[in-house]
């Protein structure tokens, strides 16, 4: 079992070496062909653990990767009911996407094509290391391995300068978050000498630590959440991710890495549930993004960007979750999240495929009769997302609302707002896109076509898993016996027992949830049946221009640095090292042009140095003695 | 013989060497007074020997044997120093039909 575990990440580890190694050989099918089955051998491997139910609380230890006086940090793999649902969730979206670039990416160069799938490989097994490791410092190697991938795949378009510069702004973003992981591994270390989750997580290391130590590790760790999981005040990388191939935003910026952060959390539910400070401020800094995000969603014409917003709201909402204190229903949305989230995008991208590169949905609109699949697979997506029960969304969303009414019901109210917004600018983004009349040229519609099978088949299966994924949690008010995934997942994660809501409460949340998602989609329907321009109000431009966030941080960070970098260069570099440096040298030659008068070739006048400068020796020597 | 006269000798064959040096053209002549101002050295140091084994005395009959060493050594120096700075001079000549020591220096150009 341990050796089976093991090969979960190894697989596409091999599969990123063979890709990477002989890019320029593989012809695009071999290159598709092991880029897929390797995830798809993960996979089956998650799904063996996860029927036969071989779950160990206790880490799998491979060999001691650090050794430090008493600091001991072994490789070790923990896979329990948490890190099996990732499993799961990593490897069995993630192949579905694989399959679907192998048809997206057809056009590709040969060895582009390779160097595409070995990306994407090394991604899944920094995904996997993430959710596997037993202890912090396995996390952050897959931590860091993935924010590598993203980076690697935003610039994957390489010649197109704007696109490395957003492959730059996410790597860097995410560097601002990686150090507060950092800092609070160290800060754990420094307090009890160890990082393995089974050891930290113990009440009596908890009990060590004082409530300074807690409320810093934890707020250290959220930073490392919000830069990874695109949060207020770092979500700016993720819109711009979208340079990338679309089933890279699929995959990464919806489906799997930007949920690193809740699973971080989730793991060390343990310390955040002793933080209250925290708490409060990331479901604060939750409800703010996903309202943020969404009203930013609003008013984009790019048809990625809309989605991008959109995950970054939906994050927001996870983070509400967690900051509840509702870790379940965190971990239940991001499943959910990632089945219709990748649909989604899957499926703008089977859009873009079918109107040859175009992103804008103003020059898209009436692709329903040509793209039947994507349409109804897109709908159901939609549906899922703006929770109209019985789709997935619906019984996540109504967990984390419910959740957040209990906590403060002002941040209930936000996210009420936000699950109307949501609902109304993806139905926007529906109705733009596939009703009214092809807006594009003439080229364009003469080349619509629904995308082959091997891009309409994920499609198909991640409308279903949105359709049905939701059943997991159906909340014990409609079943009997329900909340499968909290006792699932109640080895990891403690159920809380202090929610006591009315059931009559629950169904007007439930009626008012869903009331606000369908008055908003009727209002979408009703105003983007027929698409026409329309002249922005004032609110509406602020929407449009993402709340001038860009230009807040370039002028009040970007630039100043810029200046300081000037300043550095033009009078630390320039003034003051070269001129040092050069200095030295100027010296030295005036030195040397002037001692060569003493080098006349006169032997007369060398030996008559000779002797002076003996005579002066003798001299000085005579008085010095005295 | 105090052994100031043997001091006093040594340092005038040396000065004369220098000046030699420093004022003769002829190659020849600077020659002959580097030879002088090794051999001025060699008398002291045979004299300063000779000194130290007077001042020992019979209990060590030894003292002062290095000054005598130090001469044949230089002596066999300023034999091969002869030689080769003779060959020298003659190819000096042959090329330039001159003994000048200023006509050496264009071998800075």
């Amino acid at each position: 079992m341990k050796n089976l575990i093991a090969l979960i990440p190894l697989l596409p580890f091999i599969g990123f070496l063979i890709n990477g190694l002989f890019r320029k050989s593989l012809p695009k099918g071999v290159a598709g062909f092991i880029g897929s089955g390797t995830v798809l051998a993960s996979f089956v491997i998650s799904l063996t653990i996860f029927l036969q139910g071989t779950y160990s609380a206790t880490p799998l230890q491979y060999f001691t990767f650090i050794s430090a006086g008493s600091l001991q940090i072994p490789f070790a793999f923990q896979v329990d009911q948490l890190t099996t649902l990732f499993l799961l969730i990593i490897t069995g979206v993630g192949f579905l996407i694989h399959v679907y670039s192998t048809a997206y990416m057809h056009e590709e160069r040969q060895d582009h094509f390779a160097r595409y799938f070995a990306y994407l490989n090394l991604f899944v097994f920094s995904m996997l290391l993430l959710v596997m490791g037993a202890n912090f410092v396995i996390m952050f190697i897959g931590w860091e391995g993935v924010g590598l991938c993203s980076y690697l795949l935003i610039g994957y378009w390489f010649e197109n300068v704007d696109y490395t510069k957003a492959a730059k702004k996410a790597f860097v973003m995410n560097r601002i978050g990686d150090l507060g992981f950092l800092l609070a591994v160290f800060w754990i270390i420094a307090k009890l000498g160890t990082v393995s989750y089974n050891e930290v997580f113990t009440a009596a290391n908890l009990a060590k630590l004082t409530a300074t130590d807690i409320t810093g590790i934890t707020l250290l760790l959220f930073l490392g959440a919000t830069g990874k999981s695109a949060q207020i005040p770092l979500y700016t990388w993720l819109p711009d991710a979208m340079a990338g191939p679309t089933p890279v935003s699929a995959l990464i910026h919806a489906a799997t890495m930007v949920t690193a952060g809740i699973y971080m959390i989730a793991r060390s539910n343990a310390l955040f549930s002793m933080a209250a400070t925290t708490n409060t401020i990331i479901a604060i800094i939750g409800a703010a993004t996903a309202l943020l995000a969404a009203t930013i969603a609003l008013r984009q014409n790019d048809i990625k960007k809309v989605l991008a917003y959109s995950t970054v709201s939906q994050l927001g909402y996870m983070f509400l979750a967690l900051g509840t204190g509702a870790y379940v229903a965190a971990v239940f949305h991001v499943m959910t999240h990632a089945f219709f989230k990748a649909l989604l995008f899957l499926g703008s991208g089977s859009v873009i495929h079918a109107v040859s590169g175009q992103q804008d949905i103003r020059y898209m609109g009436g692709l329903r009769k040509a793209l039947p699949v994507t349409y109804l697979t897109f709908f159901i997506g939609c549906l899922a997302i703006a929770g109209i029960p019985p789709l997935s969304g619906f019984f996540s969303k109504d967990a984390i609302l419910l959740n957040a009414f209990v906590y403060d019901k002002f941040l209930y109210a936000i996210g009420l707002i936000t699950a109307g917004l949501t609902a109304f600018y993806m139905f926007r983004l529906l109705f733009i896109t596939f009703n009214g009349s092809f807006r594009g040229t003439e080229e364009q519609r003469h080349h619509l076509h629904e995308s082959p099978i091997a891009m309409t088949l994920p499609l198909i299966v991640l409308a279903i898993l949105s359709v049905v994924g939701g059943f997991v949690g159906v909340p014990e008010l409609f079943v009997q016996g329900g909340e499968k995934l909290t006792a699932f997942l109640s080895p990891v994660i403690k159920p809380a027992d202090g929610l006591h809501v009315e059931h009559s409460t629950e169904w007007i949340l439930i009626a008012l949830t869903t009331g606000i998602a369908v008055a908003a989609i009727l209002i979408a329907f009703f105003r983007y049946r027929t698409y026409k321009e329309e002249q922005p109000s004032a609110i509406g431009r602020l929407f449009e221009n993402k709340w001038y966030v860009d230009e807040l941080y370039n002028s009040a960070i970007v630039k100043p640095l810029n200046a300081l970098g000037a300043f550095a260069n033009t009078f630390i570099e320039r003034s003051g090292i070269d001129a040092l440096v050069n200095g030295v040298g100027k010296l030295v030659n005036y030195g040397g042009r002037q001692m060569r008068w003493l080098q006349s070739g006169q032997i007369g006048s060398y030996v008559l140095l000779m002797v002076v400068s003996m005579v002066v020796f003798f001299v000085l020597q005579f008085f010095l003695r005295k | 013989m105090p052994i100031n006269y043997y001091i006093f000798l040594s340092l005038a064959l040396f000065t004369i060497g220098i000046i030699g040096v420093l004022t003769r053209r002829n190659v020849i002549i600077v020659f002959m007074c580097i030879e002088l101002m090794l051999n001025a050295v060699n008398l002291l140091l045979v004299a300063f020997s000779k000194m130290h084994h007077l001042a020992a005395g019979a209990a060590n009959s030894t003292a002062g044997i290095e000054g005598q060493l130090f001469v044949f050594f230089i002596m066999v120096v300023a034999a091969a120093e002869v030689s080769v700075g003779l060959a020298i001079i003659v190819m000096l000549y042959r090329n330039t039909r001159s003994v000048d020591i200023n006509f050496l220096n264009r071998l800075k150009h």
